[in-house]
């Protein structure tokens, strides 16, 4: 119900909402979890396991059952904390996990098998027989498992990342956060601040103390006005910090658009990176319950909360309250409430030395024993000396304890350590460098103890950054000892909860126990504590109590699972921001991009280039006619490529020739200058790392390239041999593949095209290279080959590139040429038993190409060494072999060899086929492949069997080389 | 106590009080004929089958920590045999058998789901790559299906298919390929290990191995000495550090893997599926959160945890993908320590000192192994020489230049 | 994780190439016997603790780095170019 003159909501701006498909009213400012409260809607959710019904537990994201469907006009968000969720005009939530509906759910049939659905009891049954478990159980535990929906649409959304940089990240703006804040700002340090929460304050929002003689919210509104003031200080509300990485690096989500009705263009959510040179978490504590029979019922809450939702929103989740506690920090909220005019029934107190509390009748020692109504608390019983009481309540706040928020500080491996006193655990210091913990995250509870170590912390972070924090006078407030008593469970015949989002209860944890499941990872796992979407926030520490005590061992030696990140869940699309679509990875174009796009090619992928497929005919339906053309193009006349993609790289120095011949493994400094030489690498265990060629630009200077694929590779490997190895040897070389463009012309025309071109005959013979000028552009001219046809390369800086290949084109079809794409080079290339990355795919060795005499004998190189292990060599190996079909049948890549006869199997397979095309000029499917022994096997015939494709067809072994075997085309 | 749907009916009438432990807790004896180090899924493994193929039970397994405390219990739990190289094939398609078997094997439900394996392609080269693989698996006689983008796009319609960054040609189908219950595998095999007479023995770290003219003699463990003529080191995450104490040096570099589950979700993924470009995988598990992962950090640490740039890589990776699992919000990340080969595959062999013997270098592979590694880890140290679907796993395979290379990326170890 | 590197300063490890073990640095003689290649290549100590290793500061100056850093809790103790590495740690 809504209490009024309370809370920090906006009364003048009435919001409506629907929960399950019912129009509610709330106020700007109210979270979804207080508004319902408002309207006394008590049922929220569903349990995981037993469909149990739920009420909301705390006013936190650690909230374990009001997690909600939020409905968009295009998607839909499931386990949304309905605690976190703020209120917006047309707001639409539903309940989840639930069939039909919230207030019937056919599957709380559960709850009465609960005794046969005890921890762990799907690894004892379900095994018979063996075939139901695809067909049967498992879609049956899947369908009643999971909690709430994806839509199975695009995720629409729009998301961002973002990076940010500080001095010192404070994490929490409640007492501790913000002293922490205004001593290290005030210091002039840059300073961020974040906090969960839409507004800062964290405790102070909820709390009704004073601090220096004013409200508490009064005092917070004033630092908080001083904070924005300072230019140095960066304040990020609805950010929660989610982690803690290495060298200062910290992980935040911050809910940027989650709050208000969707717009276009408004991100929903930012994933920071955050870059600290110190912090100081000051994340506060979380509260935990105590167990007893049936405490899940709706209408119990921690008791914290319940301030909260009185002071914070103005609300009150019961007319008839009690509080049930094993310390002292429910008095405040108890007389908050009174004084409110909720009426407080009593105040349960587990210690036998409870303080009275004025107007409010105190049980001192005593217990709940059992809470009832199913769908919301009516009464509760309870044990004080000796007698079982009965009390009609419709709302009960429990609070077993606080537990220091000391997640963060788990994130680098770091152990939280348990301390007596405050029957909780606390951080170690030191357990993430640079960061420091102040107030409740490091123990210190009461509000004067959260403001001094706040402002410690600021003055030893600032120390350590060699700022002075200067003299500050602490702010005068409330100091009062935190008290406890630890409880954990009430005992009785009942099922007790610890983790409500699982509905894991007492008997779970010590049948755990029973079975030997006696480590707390082992208990954990066995029985899911603690692995629900709330991560057992409220509940791991008194499992951990539980299982202590089962095992009969104490809190300290029994440990505590690990806390990892995120703190909080985090949506894959924030982390993922930028990858939707194209943005996953750089896209690369060819500089003839547009000219080829003008004529229809279609552009596909090779790595993160986009390269012309073919370039088709109006009249041809088919790729396949128009790979067809542009090959026997190229055969008959003339074509050009562009083949800009290949790495570049331009080596220079005194030294570059000696260079050269220690990464190549064939001699290079024996080129003369105006020369070009194919060059194969290795890496240094002896396999192909890539091949390409080697042009000697002068004396001291050399052109080399790469394939497309290895251009990055084959650099980064070049600065390693010679940073590593050679670093005294005078030489530079650079990456150049983005400053040229180039462009391949062959065929039997391709010198007239050139001479057209460049307005004069091309004087260079076969793999030779020459400085040209083209039509008034300074450009280079190699005479090489990937198809067997006469060939050139040119290449021009890459801003003429464009121009180029349009003029080129043009010209060649005044020819009867044109422009040819990947697929006809591929079928040139294959009918000239050339090698691609296809055949050089990592396992390959000079040897298995047929290129070991290209691992010079008279010099070392990388690579030499490994090549000659034994198992590297050997007709045992797989051998590059040509494959030409008896039949006019289609072959496919991906295929594998056998010898005539035999059954096929693995041991038969005697090899693979790696490239295949069809060939116009040979009018038959060719392939390359490796072929055991193959180089001994040339005329042979073996079956080429694809058993996925249904191809079975008899090739002759051959040379790899089809076409031209002579080479008298190349050097024409 | 044999464990049947009965059992847990009877067991529920009488309050669950009556379960019996799932294995012992002995106190470590002063020699067994045999030690297992690492209590994990494939020491485990190898425990219950010394005990069951070779009548082995007077053997105990130590553990540092507790059973199934390394990479058992923190990997993104793929069953598969979908591999190239002779050596890899009969291995995993052995390993695959086992699995099929192993719930009644173990009289454990492990929960292995066989709901089909999709690896995507995205390029004509890469079609052909796994069309190769393909072929490979059924030359072994395991499973495959080649489906195109269509065929892909009638078992997964939510992959984005229009606007991804690399267009999905199609995807290679392992129907047997799936998922199991990761921690259920170590329990199980425990508890028939167990249920053998094998002494399983937690809270016991090896902490020196003793040799005697070069034969194995025993372990120095936190809780005494514990003499053995036959001792196997099966301790994926900290092969190098205990093969150091018998002074030996692994092939072995160990760096961290990330993975990610998110919040319980209604079924909405009923494959394992695996991006061809940009290492991501995913799955969803039986209770309802995605379970997925990427590529290794890349560097070498022992920390089992990891960075934001490969988890937001990750990420990404998923969002161009398959966008429509954007709202789903990662619940926890963590890291498992991997030993990395300079080929990819594993090592289970004898070493240079007698009677001590090697399992090890799973690289991110060793989940799905678990069965067969304990098979042939087990006929290893039972009769000295290699099962023949192991024979390649060979320590020596390095340095003879017989590598077992699938990804073909050589051998800086955090390639594969 | 962010490296320092020599030359450009701090820097997220997401502009860094790892190799691997520092090792890749000692390449053995052209006629070394198989077991010196073996070391270099695959075998390695592969501690738990303080390492020394390769990465290459490839989105930024192209700089190879020998970096000492522990494996077990990933802080970095000395970033040297390798080109410059030696005379840098007889200089410490």
């Amino acid at each position: 119900m809504r209490i009024d003159g309370k809370g920090r909501i906006d009364r003048t701006r009435p919001v409506t909402f629907t929960f399950d498909g019912r129009p509610y009213a709330g106020y700007r400012g109210d979270t979804l979890a207080s508004a319902l409260i408002a309207n006394d809607v008590r049922v929220v959710g569903r349990s995981f396991k037993y469909h149990r019904p739920r009420g909301i537990l705390t006013a936190g994201s650690e909230e374990p059952n009001a997690l909600v469907e939020v409905v968009g006009p295009a998607n839909q968000t499931p386990n949304t904390r309905a605690t976190v969720q703020e209120l917006f005009e047309g707001l639409v939530a539903r309940s989840q996990n639930r069939w039909p509906s919230l207030s019937l759910d056919l599957l709380e049939v559960n709850d009465l098998a609960a005794p046969f659905l005890s921890a762990g009891f799907y690894y004892k049954t379900f095994m018979w027989p063996r075939r139901f478990w695809e067909g049967i159980y498992e879609p049956l535990i899947r369908r009643a498992a999971g909690l709430g929906r994806l839509s199975g649409k695009h995720d629409e959304g729009v998301y961002e990342k973002a990076w940010a940089h500080c001095d010192l990240l404070v994490i929490g703006a409640g007492p501790a956060g913000l002293m922490a804040a205004l001593v290290a700002a005030r210091a002039g340090a840059d300073v961020i601040l974040c906090d969960e929460s839409a507004e800062m304050g964290g405790r102070l929002l909820s709390d009704e103390g004073q601090i220096d003689g004013m409200p508490a919210a009064d005092w917070t509104a004033a630092v908080l006005a001083e904070l924005a003031s300072l230019p140095n200080l960066r304040l990020m509300p609805r950010t929660t910090v989610t982690g803690a990485y290495d060298d200062g690096t910290y992980g935040a989500l911050e809910r940027v658009g989650l709050h208000r009705s969707p717009r276009p263009n408004l991100p929903r959510e930012c994933f920071w990176r955050i870059v600290a040179k110190r912090s100081i978490l000051a994340a506060g504590a979380l509260e935990r319950g105590i167990a007893f029979q049936d405490n899940d019922r709706p209408g119990v809450m921690l008791a914290g909360s319940l301030a909260t939702y009185l002071n914070r929103y103005g609300v009150s989740p019961g007319k008839r309250v009690a509080l049930f506690a094993n310390n002292g920090s429910v008095r405040a909220t108890a007389r908050s409430l009174k004084a409110a005019g909720v009426e407080v029934v009593a105040i349960l107190d587990s210690r036998p030395d409870a303080p009275d509390e004025p107007g409010i009748p105190v049980h001192k020692g005593a217990t709940v024993l059992r809470a009832r109504g199913r769908m919301g608390l009516h009464s509760l019983s309870f044990a004080h000396e000796g007698r079982v009481h009965a009390l009609e309540v419709d709302c009960l706040g429990v609070s077993g304890g606080w537990n220091p928020a000391v997640h963060l500080t788990c994130h680098r491996n770091g152990r939280p350590r348990w301390s007596d006193e405050l029957a909780a655990f606390v951080p170690m210091e030191g357990a993430v460098p640079g960061m420091r913990v102040a107030g409740a995250a490091a123990g210190s509870f009461s509000t004067h103890a959260c403001l001094a170590s706040g402002a410690e912390a600021a003055r030893e972070s600032l120390a350590a950054l060699g700022r002075d924090g200067g003299a500050l006078d602490l702010p005068r407030a409330e100091d009062a000892p935190y008290r406890i008593a630890p409880l954990w469970t009430v005992p009785g015949k009942g099922r007790a909860w610890l983790d409500f989002a699982n509905d894991v209860t007492v008997k779970d944890v010590t049948l755990a126990a029973q079975e030997g499941f006696r480590s707390v990872e082992h208990m954990k796992r066995y029985t899911t504590q603690g692995m629900a979407p709330d991560q057992g926030k409220s509940s791991n520490v008194a499992a951990l109590a539980v299982l202590a005590d089962a095992t009969g061992r104490g809190i300290p030696e029994t440990g505590t699972t690990t806390f990892r990140p995120p703190y909080t869940p985090v949506s894959i699309a924030a982390m993922g921001a930028g990858g939707r679509g194209a943005g996953f990875a750089p896209q690369r174009f060819l500089t003839s991009d547009q000219a080829s796009r003008d004529r229809a090619a279609p552009m596909v992928e090779a790595g993160l280039w986009y390269r012309p497929s073919y370039f088709p005919k109006p009249q041809e339906t088919t790729w396949r006619e128009a790979c067809d053309r542009e090959v026997r193009m190229v055969r008959e006349t003339v074509g050009v490529s562009d083949v800009s993609t290949l790495g570049k790289i331009d080596v220079q120095g005194p030294d570059a020739a000696r260079f050269l011949d220690f990464v190549y493994s064939n001699t290079m400094s024996t080129l003369p200058v105006g020369k070009v030489r194919y060059g194969l690498m290795l890496r240094e265990d002896g396999h192909v790392l890539d091949d390409g060629t080697c042009a000697r630009l002068g004396a001291q200077h050399w052109l080399i390239t790469t394939t497309t694929a290895a251009a990055g590779l084959v650099m980064r490997h070049l600065d390693f041999v010679h940073q590593a190895f050679c670093a005294g040897w005078q030489l530079r070389f650079v990456s150049v593949t983005e400053a040229w463009a180039q462009f391949a012309i062959a065929g039997p025309q391709a010198r007239a095209l050139v001479a057209s071109a460049l307005g004069r005959a091309p004087e260079l013979g076969f793999m030779g290279c020459a400085p040209v000028t083209v039509q008034g552009v300074a450009g280079r001219l190699f005479r090489i080959s990937f198809s067997g046809e006469e060939g050139y390369e040119l290449a021009v800086p890459t801003r003429f590139g464009e121009a180029l290949f349009r003029d080129l084109v043009a010209r060649a079809e005044t020819m009867g040429g044109g422009p040819y794409g990947m697929e006809a080079l591929n079928v040139l290339r294959i009918e000239k038993g050339f090698i691609t990355h296809a055949e050089i795919h990592g396992r390959v060795t000079a040897f298995d190409i047929g290129m070991e005499k290209m691992v010079s004998g008279k010099k070392d190189c990388i690579g030499k060494a490994a090549a000659m292990r034994p198992g590297m060599q050997g007709a045992a190996r797989a051998q590059m072999v040509g494959l030409k079909p008896l039949s006019d049948d289609v072959i496919t890549a991906g295929a594998h060899l056998f010898a005539q006869g035999v059954d096929l199997g693995r041991e038969t397979s005697a090899g693979y086929v790696t490239s295949v095309g069809y060939s116009p000029t040979l009018h038959s499917h060719l392939a390359l492949g490796f072929l055991a022994n193959g180089r001994a096997r040339h005329g042979e015939t073996v079956r080429l069997v694809d058993r996925l494709r249904g191809v079975d067809v008899l090739c002759t072994v051959t040379s790899p080389v089809f076409h031209d075997p002579k080479g008298e085309k190349l050097r024409a | 106590m044999r464990y049947s749907g009965w059992k847990v009916l009877a067991q529920g009438l009488r309050g669950n009080t009556g379960w019996a432990p799932a294995w012992r807790d002995p106190a470590p004896k002063a020699a067994y004929d045999a030690v297992i180090i690492g209590g994990g899924g494939h020491g485990l493994a190898t425990a219950y089958y010394l005990a069951k193929n070779h009548g082995l039970t007077n053997i105990a397994v130590l553990e540092k920590g507790y059973l199934g405390s390394g990479n058992i219990g923190r990997n993104t739990t793929i069953v598969r045999a979908n591999y190239f190289l002779p050596g890899n094939s009969e291995f995993y398609s052995h390993s695959l058998k086992l699995w099929e078997g192993l719930e009644a094997e173990l009289n454990y439900n492990v929960m292995h789901s066989q709901r089909g394996l999709i690896n995507l392609f995205h390029s004509d080269g890469q079609r052909d790559a796994f069309a190769r693989r393909g072929n490979a698996m059924i030359n072994q006689g395991d499973d495959a299906v080649l489906l195109d983008r269509e065929g892909v796009r009638e078992l997964l319609p939510y992959l984005d298919y229009d606007n991804t960054r690399f267009p999905i040609y199609g995807g290679l189908l392992h129907p047997r390929g799936g998922t199991a219950r990761h921690d259920a595998v170590a329990w199980g095999y425990a508890r028939a290990a167990d249920r053998r007479g094998v002494d399983l023995i937690q809270n016991c770290e090896v902490t020196g191995i003793d040799v005697v003219d070069g034969r194995v003699t025993g372990v120095q463990t936190t809780r005494g000495a514990i003499r053995a003529r036959k001792v196997g080191m099966v301790v994926a995450g900290r092969s190098s550090q205990v093969a150091a104490m018998a002074g030996l040096r692994l092939p072995i570099e160990s760096h961290v893997l990330q993975a990610f589950v998110t919040e319980g979700l209604k079924p909405v993924i009923d494959h394992v599926i695996s991006f061809g470009m940009g290492h991501f995988y995913i799955s969803q598990s039986d209770k309802g959160g995605l379970v997925f992962g990427g590529d290794l950090d890349f560097y070498a640490s022992y920390a089992a945890r990891g960075n934001l740039p490969m988890v937001e890589h990750v990420m990404e990776a998923g969002m161009t993908l398959m966008p429509m699992i954007g709202r789903a919000r990662v619940l926890r990340s963590w890291g498992g320590i991997m030993d990395m080969t300079p080929d990819g595959s594993p090592i289970i062999d004898r070493t240079p000192v007698a009677g001590l013997f090697v399992d090890a270098g799973w690289n991110y592979g060793g989940f799905k192994a678990v069965p067969a590694s304990g098979w042939c880890m087990a006929h290893l140290m039972a009769t000295g020489e290699s099962h023949p679907v192991a024979a390649r796993f060979r320590l020596d395979r390095f340095a003879t230049g017989h590598l077992l290379d699938e990804e073909g990326t050589g051998s800086q170890h955090n390639l594969h | 994780m962010r490296l320092t590197c020599p030359l450009c300063g701090p820097r997220d490890r997401r502009e860094f190439y790892y190799y691997g073990a520092a090792v890749y640095l000692d390449r053995p003689a052209a006629d070394a016997p198989p077991e010196a290649w073996d070391e270099y290549l695959h075998l390695r100590d592969n501690p738990a603790g303080v390492t020394q290793d390769l990465w290459y500061h490839e989105q930024g100056c192209g700089s190879w780095l020998k970096v000492t850093r522990n494996t077990v809790t990933h802080e970095i103790l000395a970033v040297d170019a390798v080109s410059a590495a030696d005379a840098a740690e007889e200089a410490r």
